[in-house]
C-alpha cells in the first residue's frame, strides 16, 4: 500500500542546468525534518540508497523539497523523473538537525545543491535571531539559483562567480576573510556544498579563529549508523557522518580522508555511467528505427 | 531390540550439494536439499524417544519427534503443520540454525554415532510446502497455502519494530492470537539481518519473501522505510494507537577495532560488505547500481558465521585468494560447523592465532595490506575460552586489497537515544525482564540481539515467542 500512494513526485524543475528541484510525497518525513536533515533515496528496485539533503518541506501538505545535482547514475536517472512519478524507497528524516542557537552574526555559505540546502538554515538563524549573512557561490552566473529565495531569509546575501564575469573574483573563503578585513564580525560560518568549498573554508575561518560548522556528503548505505560506510575522522575520533553529523566542525575533521573516501568508487561510477549512457542511446536509437 | 539396531545402520543421509569450484562463480544457494525419499529414511532414523532431549534442545519447542514421524510416513503436511505450531519460519531455520549446538547435539544417536539431520528435515518439509504453493499457484483455481488459525479478534493493535527473526516470531504470534500488527522495517524490505546479513547462497531471499509473504497473508501489515527513533518515535506510536511496541531492531552497530588505516579504502565492516551486497545485490553490479569493491586479496577477521558469509562473499565477487585471520585456535571458532566446512572446501585459508595490528595504504589512501602480530593461548577469560596473548617479536605482513572486519556488532543507539525513558545497560543493550521481555517502559518490550547482544537467528525468535506471550497476557489481562 504504502509503496503505491508514497513518494509520489508532484512538481520537478530544472532550477540551472544539472540542478533539479523535486517536491515528493512524503508525509512521515514532512512532519519532522529539521534544517540540515537529509533523506535515503531509493529510485528503484535495483537502485543504490543516496543521501539527499531536505531542502525543504510542507508540513499540512505532507511533501517535501530536495535539490540535487546530477554527478552520477543515480543522480542522472532521477533527473529523467517528472510530476506524477513515484520514487521507489525514501526513508528519514536522518542525521541530527543543524543546532540553532542565538550566535550573533552567522555567515551561511553554500555552494552547487548547498545553495539549497542551506536555505532552511539560514531561514532558522534568521528566526533565532541572528544576523545572517548569506554567500553562495556558482562556477558562472547561470548556475546560481534561489537567490530570491535566500535574500527573503537573509540579512545581506553576497554572491560569488567564478568565471570572472562578476567582478571583484572572489570564492567563498574570500567573501569571508573579506568580510573580516572589513571590519566585520561573525561569529559562526555554516557551509554547505561541495567538499573542497567547505574544506577551504574551513582552513580560512581557522585562521581567522571563527567557529565553522560544515556538512559532509560522505558515501552512505543504510544512513542509521549501521554500516559505518560514512564514518570519517573528526578531532582524531572516528565519526559516522549519518548519525553522528552530517553536522561537524570543519576545523576538526580530517579533509584528506574524508576525499579519499568519497573517492572509494571512482572506477564503479564511471562504469556504471558508460552503461547507462549506452543503454540510453541503444533505447535511442532503437526508438528512432522503429 | 532387533528393530532398533537395524535403524542405527542406516547411516545420516547426506544433503546433495553445488560442487565448491562450480558454486564459487554463482550465488545460488549451496545444497540442494534432500528428495522426499531421503528425507523418509533420515526420518526413519529417529527411534522415536520418550523424553525427547532434542525437543528440549530447541529454543523454541518443536515437537521434534512428532514431525519426523510425520515425516517418515510421507505425510509431509502434516509434519510441516507440526512444525508451524511452533514455528513460523521453518525454512529458515532449517538453513541457518545451529543445530549441532541444540536439538540435534541431545539427539540420543549422536551418542554412539551421528545425530538424526534434524534440521535437514526440517528444510525439506518447509520447502516442500512452498512448492506445494508453487506448483498449485499454476492451477486454474489455486489451493493458497493452509493458513494457521487465528483467534477472534482483540481490536489491540501492536507495533513490531524490526523485521528480523525476533520480530517476525512476535507478529507471528500474536496475529494467530487476534491482535492487529503492524511491523516497522527501516529499509526497503522486510527480513532484517534474513535479508541483510546472511547471503543469498545460504538462504535465498525468495525463501524469506515468502515467510514474510505468508505473514501478510496472515494479516500483518508491513510498514518499510521508516526508521523508529527517525520518522516515528515509540511515544508517537503509542499516540498513533497502539496499544503495546516490540522492539527488535538487532544488533545494528558495526564494531571496528580501532587500529590504525580502519579508514582507508578497501576496509569495510562486515555489516556494510553484507548489506551492499545481499540487500543491494551489489554482486550483480552493474546492473543493480550498488557497488562493491571486487578485491583479488581479501582479509576478512573475525570467525563467526557473519565472518564465513564474508569471506564466501569475496570468493563469489571474484577473488584469488581470501582469509580468514583470527586471534584464537580453531576450537574456539565461533561458526556453524558447516559454514567452516563450506568455507574450507571452497578455499578459504585460515590464519589462526593472529591478530591484525595495523592497516597499510597506498598514497591514494587505499588498503594495500596489514600488519598482524601471532598470538598463543593461555589462561580462560571470562568467557571459559582461552584468552589469546600477544607473541613479541612475530609480527607479520599480509597483502590484502580489501579487508572485512567481522568480529561482531553492538547495540545500534538510534531508536534507544530517541527513547529517554527505556533503560539501558552500560554496553546499550536494553534491560529486558528474562523472562518476559519487559522493559522499563510501561507497554513496551524488546527482545533478540538489542536485549542478548549479537546472538543466532532461534535464540531471536525464542526470545520473540516469549515476548508475544507476554504481551498477549498484557492486552488481555494487564501490565
Amino acid at each position: 500500500m504504502w509503496r503505491c500512494t508514497l513518494y509520489k513526485i508532484l512538481e520537478k524543475q530544472e532550477l540551472v542546468p544539472n540542478i533539479h528541484l523535486i517536491e515528493v510525497l512524503a508525509p512521515a518525513v514532512a512532519k519532522k525534518a529539521q534544517p540540515g536533515q537529509f533523506v535515503i533515496v531509493t529510485i528503484d528496485e535495483k537502485g543504490e540508497r543516496i543521501p539527499l539533503t531536505v531542502a525543504d518541506w510542507d508540513r499540512e501538505g505532507g511533501s517535501i523539497t530536495i535539490v540535487f545535482m546530477e554527478v552520477g547514475t543515480t543522480t542522472q536517472r532521477l533527473a529523467l523523473f517528472n510530476a506524477g512519478d513515484h520514487i521507489y524507497s525514501l526513508v528519514g528524516p536522518l542525521g541530527i538537525p543543524t543546532h540553532i542557537d542565538t550566535y550573533g552574526t552567522v555567515v551561511c555559505v553554500g555552494g552547487c545543491y548547498g545553495i539549497a540546502a542551506m536555505m532552511p538554515i539560514a531561514r532558522a538563524m534568521k528566526e533565532a535571531g541572528n544576523k545572517v549573512i548569506s554567500v553562495i557561490e556558482a562556477r558562472s552566473k547561470y548556475l546560481l539559483f534561489w537567490e530570491e529565495e535566500l535574500a527573503r531569509v537573509s540579512d545581506q546575501l553576497i554572491t560569488t562567480i567564478g568565471d570572472g564575469s562578476h567582478a571583484p573574483e572572489r570564492w567563498i573563503p574570500d567573501q569571508v576573510k573579506h568580510m573580516v578585513d572589513s571590519g566585520g564580525t561573525i561569529d559562526l560560518v555554516v557551509a554547505f556544498g561541495c567538499t573542497y568549498m567547505m574544506k577551504l573554508t574551513s582552513e580560512t575561518t581557522k585562521s581567522l579563529g571563527i567557529k565553522t560548522v560544515v556538512h559532509l556528503n560522505s558515501v552512505m548505505v543504510d544512513g542509521t549508523g549501521m554500516c559505518g560506510c560514512c564514518r570519517v575522522l573528526v578531532g582524531g575520533e572516528t565519526k559516522f557522518a549519518c548519525v553522528d553529523g552530517p553536522e561537524f566542525d570543519g576545523h576538526q575533521v580530517d579533509w584528506d580522508i574524508l576525499l579519499a573516501r568519497q573517492r572509494s568508487y571512482q572506477e564503479e561510477e564511471i562504469r556504471s555511467l558508460q552503461d547507462w549512457e549506452t543503454w540510453r542511446w541503444r533505447r535511442a536509437s532503437q526508438k528512432n528505427s522503429a | 531390540m532387533e528393530e532398533k539396531e537395524k535403524k542405527e545402520k542406516i547411516p545420516r543421509q547426506p544433503m546433495p550439494e553445488q560442487a565448491p569450484k562450480v558454486r564459487i562463480k554463482n550465488y545460488r544457494e549451496v545444497p540442494f536439499g534432500y528428495l522426499p525419499e531421503t528425507a523418509m529414511v533420515e526420518a526413519s532414523r529417529c527411534i522415536q524417544c520418550k523424553n525427547p532431549g532434542c525437543k528440549a534442545g530447541c529454543p523454541v519447542e518443536i515437537d521434534i519427534p512428532a514431525f519426523i514421524n510425520s515425516t517418515r510416513e510421507g505425510d509431509f503436511q502434516g509434519a510441516i503443520s507440526k512444525i508451524k505450531e511452533k514455528n513460523l519460519l521453518p525454512a529458515v531455520c532449517g538453513r541457518v540454525c545451529p543445530q549441532e549446538l541444540q536439538c540435534e547435539k541431545n539427539c540420543i544417536l549422536a551418542k554412539k554415532g551421528e545425530p538424526v539431520a534434524i534440521g535437514r528435515l526440517e528444510r525439506f518439509v518447509a520447502d516442500w510446502e512452498r512448492s506445494q504453493g508453487e506448483a498449485s499457484a499454476k492451477d486454474a483455481e489455486p489451493s493458497e497455502m493452509k493458513l494457521a488459525e487465528k483467534a477472534p479478534a482483540t481490536g489491540k493493535r501492536v507495533a513490531v519494530v524490526g523485521s528480523g527473526p525476533s520480530g517476525l516470531t512476535v507478529a507471528g504470534d500474536l496475529i494467530l492470537k487476534g491482535h492487529d500488527v503492524t511491523v516497522f522495517e527501516a529499509f526497503q524490505v522486510p527480513g532484517g539481518v534474513l535479508v541483510y546479513g546472511i547471503p543469498e547462497f545460504r538462504l535465498p531471499k525468495a525463501i524469506v519473501a515468502a515467510e514474510v509473504d505468508y505473514m501478510k497473508k496472515l494479516g500483518v501489515e508491513f510498514e518499510c522505510d521508516t526508521v523508529v527513533g527517525a520518522t516515528v518515535t515509540v511515544d508517537e506510536l503509542f499516540e498513533q494507537g497502539y496499544d503495546a511496541v516490540y522492539i527488535g531492531v538487532g544488533a545494528g552497530l558495526p564494531v571496528f577495532m580501532n587500529i590504525p588505516g580502519e579508514n582507508l579504502i578497501g576496509v569495510y565492516s562486515a555489516n556494510e560488505y553484507l548489506t551492499r551486497s545481499n540487500l543491494m545485490k551489489a554482486y550483480l553490479f552493474p546492473e543493480y547500481d550498488t557497488p562493491i569493491i571486487k578485491g583479488n586479496n581479501v582479509a576478512v577477521f573475525g570467525a563467526g558465521n557473519v565472518a564465513m558469509d564474508a569471506a564466501r562473499t569475496a570468493l563469489r565477487l571474484g577473488a584469488d585468494k581470501v582469509r580468514i585471520i583470527y586471534r584464537r585456535s580453531r576450537q574456539e571458532m565461533p561458526a556453524r560447523i558447516e559454514e567452516i566446512h563450506h568455507a574450507e572446501e571452497e578455499g578459504v585459508e585460515f590464519f589462526l592465532l593472529a591478530t591484525p595490528l595495523t592497516f597499510i595504504g597506498d598514497s591514494d589512501g587505499r588498503l594495500i595490506g596489514v600488519r598482524c602480530q601471532r598470538m598463543e593461548l593461555g589462561e580462560p577469560d571470562e568467557s571459559g575460552r582461552r584468552r589469546p596473548v600477544p607473541i613479541k617479536g612475530s609480527e607479520f605482513e599480509e597483502e590484502c586489497d580489501t579487508a572485512v572486519v567481522a568480529i561482531g556488532a553492538g547495540a545500534n543507539p538510534l531508536l534507544t537515544k530517541a527513547t529517554h525513558d527505556i533503560q539501558l545497560n552500560k554496553r546499550g543493550y536494553i534491560i529486558a525482564e528474562p523472562e518476559t521481555g519487559k522493559t522499563t517502559k510501561k507497554g513496551v518490550w524488546a527482545g533478540g540481539d538489542i536485549v542478548t547482544g549479537q546472538a543466532t537467528v532461534i535464540l531471536a525468535m525464542g526470545a520473540g515467542r516469549q515476548v508475544a506471550n507476554s504481551i498477549h497476557n498484557y492486552l488481555t489481562l494487564g501490565w
